[in-house]
């Protein structure tokens, strides 16, 4: 029989810190392990949003108008950006789902690691999937001929909004990913993000929606940040007279920040609900 | 081995553990003592509280009444120190299925916070102890039943815990699995570790279980060896079904005398069975006699007591 392993025990706020990040950061690793043995799957979400651009850029948006007589494709990419932030929603909320139903989560819960490192890991992993994501998309446009007219610095805090999205998107993910267990119930969730996305200003202009739908697409989070990303990038935009429409880059950082001040508390009630 | 006999810790202690949710109480006073060492079983049917009697002392649920140790340690004040001693393995294989074996073992050994070289090394090792060194790169979503079983045994192994909790660990798997999963078992404990296993099945308990609880409706029923527990039952069974039901009663008499139980009748109304101490010296009698009395038997069968006659018989 060997020995028993005993590594010391966590006493003291440092060493538990310290091991929060390293479980995190083994958690973190544990994705990437995925990206690599599954590098099909990966590439299949990269293009997910480039099939989308490259659909309404190429098929469909021809004869799309946009104020001031700009590109639609180069309104596009901006558009694209977000919504690719806001389908992330899928990926945490799945592999919360799936962790949950196959007993891993209960087995991490058993095991004297960090509880907050199971979800630190989860936001770091899919926040550099995301940033991948995004710079893949940003490729895909400079190579069909957009361009940002910002600099560097607006171009920076573009992605900053627009991983902010990502994270604030995070928490409805996890919260989701906790709340429906089962991975047939996740499928019908991912149907209903298809709406949200084209309820918005990615695709079209609220302005051509009827009424009340126009609203609520112009004032959509993911509006925020495709608005907020345009201007940030000189491209051309839907315009509007609305706050929202006005104030983007404003409301791309509040948004966010009130969808997780929710759903941050609501994933940790979940979760410690678990013990219950 | 030791020739004297040290008191030891009990690998498990919990008394009046109580689980409330809402006004349905789902454990009411549970008693367990399980010597270091030992596999207990938990039996019972569903609902019974055997799932969550493991989920609360592998930390996993709290709980509203009464307490526990679990390798010493407290589980109501150190739950942490509860996590460094214990190993749980559920009702389905919660290993990774997109890394292969040994990067799952890797990976549960960092979160165990072993160093990196320690976590590789273990990962060797318990590949090697589970037989999956074959196997070791390949994706888990590749392997067998049996094979995810062991794995899954394996990751809880890491810390070469004193206490591994195994919930129905073999449902699902057909028999060369379950032998699998059987044979580890029993180098586990032959090694020093205390098991409390879940089980719906009869034959698992009674096979690997050096003491068993049945549990019904949130409490202990019964608790006692697999041969005590039998014997309250009295053990086999004779099944005897007549070819015309207006026999019955006449069969459900002699059967009665020979076996001295009370016979009980089956819903179709032509079978009746009875516990019997003497298996073939009680079907050779019943046979016999029935014979002489002119009845026509149309089958007959000598069978171990089922899993809901047990329960039957203490839950009644």
């Amino acid at each position: 029989m060997t020995t028993l392993l005993q590594p010391a025990p966590d006493t003291g706020v440092l060493p538990r810190v310290r091991w929060t990040i390293t479980d995190a950061w083994t958690l973190t690793a544990r994705e990437t392990s995925h990206w690599l043995r599954q590098p099909f799957e990966v590439a299949v979400g990269l293009l997910f949003p480039i099939m989308f651009f490259l659909m309404f850029g190429y098929l469909i948006g021809g004869d799309m108008p946009v104020p001031g007589g700009g590109d639609y494709r180069e309104a596009l990419i901006p558009g694209t950006l977000a919504m690719t932030m806001m389908f992330g929603v899928e990926a945490t909320m799945t592999a919360m789902a799936e962790d949950a139903k196959k007993g891993v989560t209960d087995r991490f819960r058993s095991m004297p690691m960090s509880a907050s490192a199971v979800v630190l890991g989860r936001a770091s992993a899919d926040l550099i999937q995301s940033a991948v994501g995004l710079v893949a998309l940003v490729l895909c446009g400079l190579l069909t001929g957009w361009s940002w007219h910002g600099g560097p610095a607006a171009m920076a805090l573009a992605l900053v909004l627009l991983l902010w999205l990502r994270f604030a998107m995070l928490w409805i993910g996890v919260y989701l990913g906790l709340v429906i267990r089962s991975t047939q119930a996740t499928a019908s969730v991912q149907i209903l993000i298809f709406p949200l996305a084209f309820l918005s200003n990615v695709f079209a202009s609220p302005g051509s929606m009827p009424g009340w739908l126009g609203t609520l697409a112009e004032w959509n989070p993911v509006s925020a940040s495709a608005a907020a990303a345009r201007e940030l990038f000189g491209n051309p935009g839907w315009g509007g007279d609305s706050w929202a429409a006005t104030h983007p880059v404003l409301l791309a950082a509040l948004w966010p920040l009130l969808i997780t001040a929710v759903f941050l508390p609501l994933s940790v009630r979940r979760y410690r609900r678990l013990s219950r | 081995m030791e020739s004297t006999v040290i008191p030891t810790t009990p690998a498990i202690r919990a008394e009046g553990l109580t689980k409330r949710y809402g006004p349905k109480t789902a454990l009411d006073g549970f008693d367990l003592t399980v010597p270091a060492g030992t596999v207990h079983g938990l039996l019972g049917p569903n609902g019974a509280g055997k799932t969550t009697a493991v989920r609360i002392l592998a930390t996993l649920l709290r709980f509203d009444g009464g307490g526990a140790e679990v390798a010493g340690a407290d589980l109501g004040r150190d739950a942490p120190g509860v996590r460094r001693r214990i190993g749980l393995v559920g009702q389905y294989a919660a290993v990774d299925e997109i890394l292969s074996a040994r990067q799952n073992l890797f990976l549960f050994g960092r979160l165990y916070h072993l160093s990196r070289a320690s976590a590789r090394r273990r990962a060797a090792e318990l590949l090697e102890r589970f037989t999956l060194t074959e196997a070791a790169d390949k994706p888990v979503g590749q392997f067998s039943g049996g094979m995810r079983r062991r794995l899954d045994m394996a990751c809880s192994l890491i810390l070469a815990p004193k206490v591994l909790f195994l919930d129905e660990p073999t449902t699902g798997l057909d028999p060369r699995g379950r032998g699998e999963v059987w044979d580890s078992i029993r180098d586990l404990v032959a090694g020093g570790t205390s098991v409390l296993l879940t089980t719906q099945y009869l034959d698992e308990a009674d096979q690997l279980a050096d003491r068993i609880s049945v549990l019904d409706e949130g409490r202990v029923v019964a608790e006692g060896t697999p041969a005590e527990l039998k014997a309250k039952l009295g053990g086999d069974r004779l099944d005897v079904t007549v070819h015309d039901a207006a026999d019955l009663d006449r069969t459900a008499g002699i059967m009665a005398e020979v076996a001295g139980g009370e016979p009980h009748r089956h819903d179709d109304g032509r079978t009746v069975s009875v516990a019997v101490a003497d298996r073939v010296g009680a079907l050779t009698e019943v046979v016999r006699r029935l014979d002489t009395a002119g009845i026509a038997a149309e089958d007959l069968a000598l069978r171990r007591p089922t899993l809901d006659e047990v329960f039957l018989h203490l839950t009644s």
